[in-house]
């Protein structure tokens, strides 16, 4: 029993930083209809930016302490954003009315491209890095089960998060927007909607939410180099697919979903080489009987 | 458009030409290929720098056979399947004579054939697995090998830290690490010890903490992780958070500064053998560690930078043996190796021209790897 449960809170850990990364496949998605390959690479970048402004920050604020590892994910959170914005607006704004197969093909340049420029020794360099220690950690036992204090943080922000973006996008005017934007473009600019302008936002918000999970992702794991981003953005984009992609509250199943299973399937002796390939059979099992993902509704085409 | 396509032609086979690397008529070229960039770059990189000195050293001495050695080398990002091409292109358009490299088993793996096939002779610094050597007879090392490795730490394991039920944790991706564990097993249960959990993880994986707490249940005291750096500094921080307090020891796939910068607290007290400690040499290895100091502004050299050295010096050993820089007169010389005082031991090519040595397992201490034994074959 203390074997499971403390299976169930390692897998519940590690889901949600998945869930936090899918958040921000699927709202781009929702708005763009396109799956944005640069986003696992932009959660490199947001782990790099941290890297190298944390000794900066912890002089201020000493290291390893609550104010040091705010202002580092709001400043890379920051740059990010901008990062997200600048690659929206170089590479696939003067592709938006091209079939969506030249945009799909042009993210996973981008991808490629911030991939091996990072690599370059001028650059971030191809070895692995050790990321530095933002937060003070202490572990937390009971009874026969320990689990970090990251990692209710980590669950903590992504529930905030998720809730925060629920908001933006169902409660707010720029939130209509996007919601206008993504159910037909042309019709939202002629209301008068900023369409530029929404998916500009759109690309910051999702860049901003990769470089936290990029950042929660090296906090767990403290060795971060450029090919980083690969494993951890594909996991979430599938876990964005499993939830429903465009459904906020589906990324975030999805992401916890996979990472359960990867965990359990992980910790079962004799099993744990197949961990991968069992996770994902069961993924295709799922989009079998549930196309949509669990929480996505079918939507009709309109001939 | 007709013109176009001329120029491009034209363009491409300047190009062409202007890739070779030519070669005078006084020079002797040499391939290396290595994981300068990617996953096990340090590994790659350490072992480059030893190769460059060594044949900086030689050259400045009057090189081989009156010629000097050319060193040419081509990374392979530490992906599979690149080695295959880095070790063609050297071998087709630089003709060089030998090949030298790599530190990973897999990516030497995949070298082997082709070398063996054209009757190049290789000789890897680092790659442990045996099968490397079983190629072919155009293949060499200078290190030893799995067995020989993973029966040390199961003796170490089993004497000296008195262990008797211990769980072993396997990269799977990873030819290497498959080899170390088997033979681990082997020597553990023969020695009369018990293997209680073996899981395994995708080198590269990020979260380990699924598997840990599967073999944190089957109460071990030990666990043997044959890994490289990168994620055996990783598991050995999650092994903390869940509260997993035994000793973790491994290959000498550890040994990389990354280890320590990595793991921090996590990695003290574990253990793991290896080609090389400076504390352990003799005058060859003084002067060596002084060489590299000199030549890369004070950075101590691990034991791939010094298994590097060794591979290019006993290249050149042979080359001078044989008197000429044909593949099978390269590689009688290089089988006939015997007593060679490298700077990692003294080094003889066996039946499996495989390197008689002996190992040394070392200790993290305050982010340092401490001398702890050298184990003779």
């Amino acid at each position: 029993m203390d074997w499971f449960l403390q299976q169930l809170i390692n897998g519940l850990a590690l889901g949600a930083i998945y869930a936090l990364i899918a958040l921000g496949y699927t709202m781009v998605y929702g708005v763009l209809r396109f799956i944005n390959f640069a986003h696992a690479d932009v959660l490199m970048l947001g782990a790099f930016a941290a890297y190298y402004l944390a000794p900066a920050v912890a002089k201020v604020f000493g290291p390893a302490t609550v104010p040091t590892a705010l202002t580092v994910m709001v400043l890379s959170a920051a740059i990010c954003a901008v990062i997200g914005m600048l690659i929206e607006f170089l590479a696939y704004r003067p592709l938006r009315h091209r079939p969506r197969l030249t945009v799909l093909i042009t993210a996973i340049g981008v991808s490629l491209f911030i991939e091996y420029t990072g690599q370059h020794e001028k650059v971030f360099g191809a070895a692995t890095k050790a990321f530095p220690t933002l937060l003070p950690q202490k572990e937390i036992i009971v009874g026969a089960l320990r689990c970090s204090s990251n990692d209710l943080v980590v669950v903590g922000f992504t529930a905030v998060l998720l809730f925060a973006m629920w908001y933006i996008v169902q409660r707010t005017k720029v939130g209509m927007a996007m919601r206008a934007v993504s159910f037909n473009e042309q019709a939202a600019s002629l209301m008068g909607v900023n369409v530029n302008g929404i998916i500009s936002f759109t690309f910051a918000i999702g860049s901003a939410l990769a470089a936290i999970g990029g950042i929660f992702f090296a906090m767990r794991a403290p060795g971060i180099e450029p090919l980083m981003g690969v494993q951890p953005g594909l996991r979430a984009f599938i876990a964005a697919v499993l939830g429903g992609i465009g459904n906020l509250p589906g990324a975030a199943l999805g992401g916890v979903v996979l990472g359960l299973i990867e965990t359990f399937f992980g910790g079962m002796p004799g099993l744990s080489d197949y961990r991968d390939a069992i996770a994902f059979a069961l993924l295709i099992l799922i989009l079998l009987f549930r196309p949509a993902g669990l929480l996505g509704k079918m939507q009709m085409e309109k001939v | 458009m007709k013109r176009r396509i001329f120029f491009s032609v034209v363009g491409a086979m300047a190009l062409g030409f202007a890739g070779c690397q030519k070669t005078a008529s006084n020079e002797i070229p040499v391939g290396e290929f290595a994981s300068l960039t990617g996953k096990e770059a340090t590994f790659g990189q350490s072992s480059h720098e030893g190769t460059v000195l060594a044949v900086e050293q030689i050259n400045e001495a009057g090189g081989v056979l009156g010629k000097k050695i050319k060193l040419l080398y081509e990374d392979n990002a530490s992906k599979p399947g690149e080695s295959a091409n880095a070790v063609n292109k050297l071998i087709a358009k630089d003709g060089v004579v030998a090949i030298l490299g790599e530190v990973a088993s897999s990516r030497s793996l995949e070298a082997a054939p082709i070398c063996q096939s054209n009757k190049i002779p290789m000789v890897s610094p680092a790659s442990t697995n045996p099968k490397l050597t079983e190629t072919g007879d155009y293949i060499f090392r200078v290190c030893f090998i799995d067995p020989f490795q993973g029966t040390v730490m199961a003796n170490f394991a089993k004497n000296s830290l008195k262990e008797q039920k211990v769980a072993i944790f396997t990269d799977v991706k990873s030819d290497y690490s498959k080899g170390l564990a088997k033979f681990f097993k082997e020597g553990f249960t023969k020695a009369g010890g018990q293997i209680v959990a073996e899981l395994d993880y995708n080198g590269g994986d990020k979260d380990f903490k699924g598997q840990l707490t599967a073999i944190k249940a089957a109460n071990p005291q030990g666990v043997f992780v044959p890994g490289y750096y990168t994620d055996v500094a990783l598991i050995c921080i999650q092994a903390k958070e869940i509260g997993f307090d035994v000793p973790f020891y491994g290959g000498d796939g550890w040994e990389s500064s990354k280890l320590t910068e990595i793991g921090k607290q996590a990695v003290e007290g574990n253990y793991f053998s290896t080609h090389y400690s400076p504390d352990a040499g003799g005058e060859k290895a003084k002067a060596f560690v002084e060489a590299y100091k000199k030549r890369y502004n004070g950075k101590s050299p691990d034991a791939m930078a010094a298994l590097g050295y060794d591979s290019a010096e006993i290249l050149a050993d042979a080359i001078k043996r044989a008197g000429s820089t044909e593949g099978d007169k390269i590689r009688d010389a290089l089988a006939a190796t015997k007593d060679f005082d490298a700077v990692t031991g003294k080094i003889s090519i066996n039946k499996q021209r495989d390197a008689d040595k002996a190992a040394v397992i070392v200790q993290v201490k305050d982010g340092k790897f401490e001398y702890k034994e050298t184990v003779k074959p």
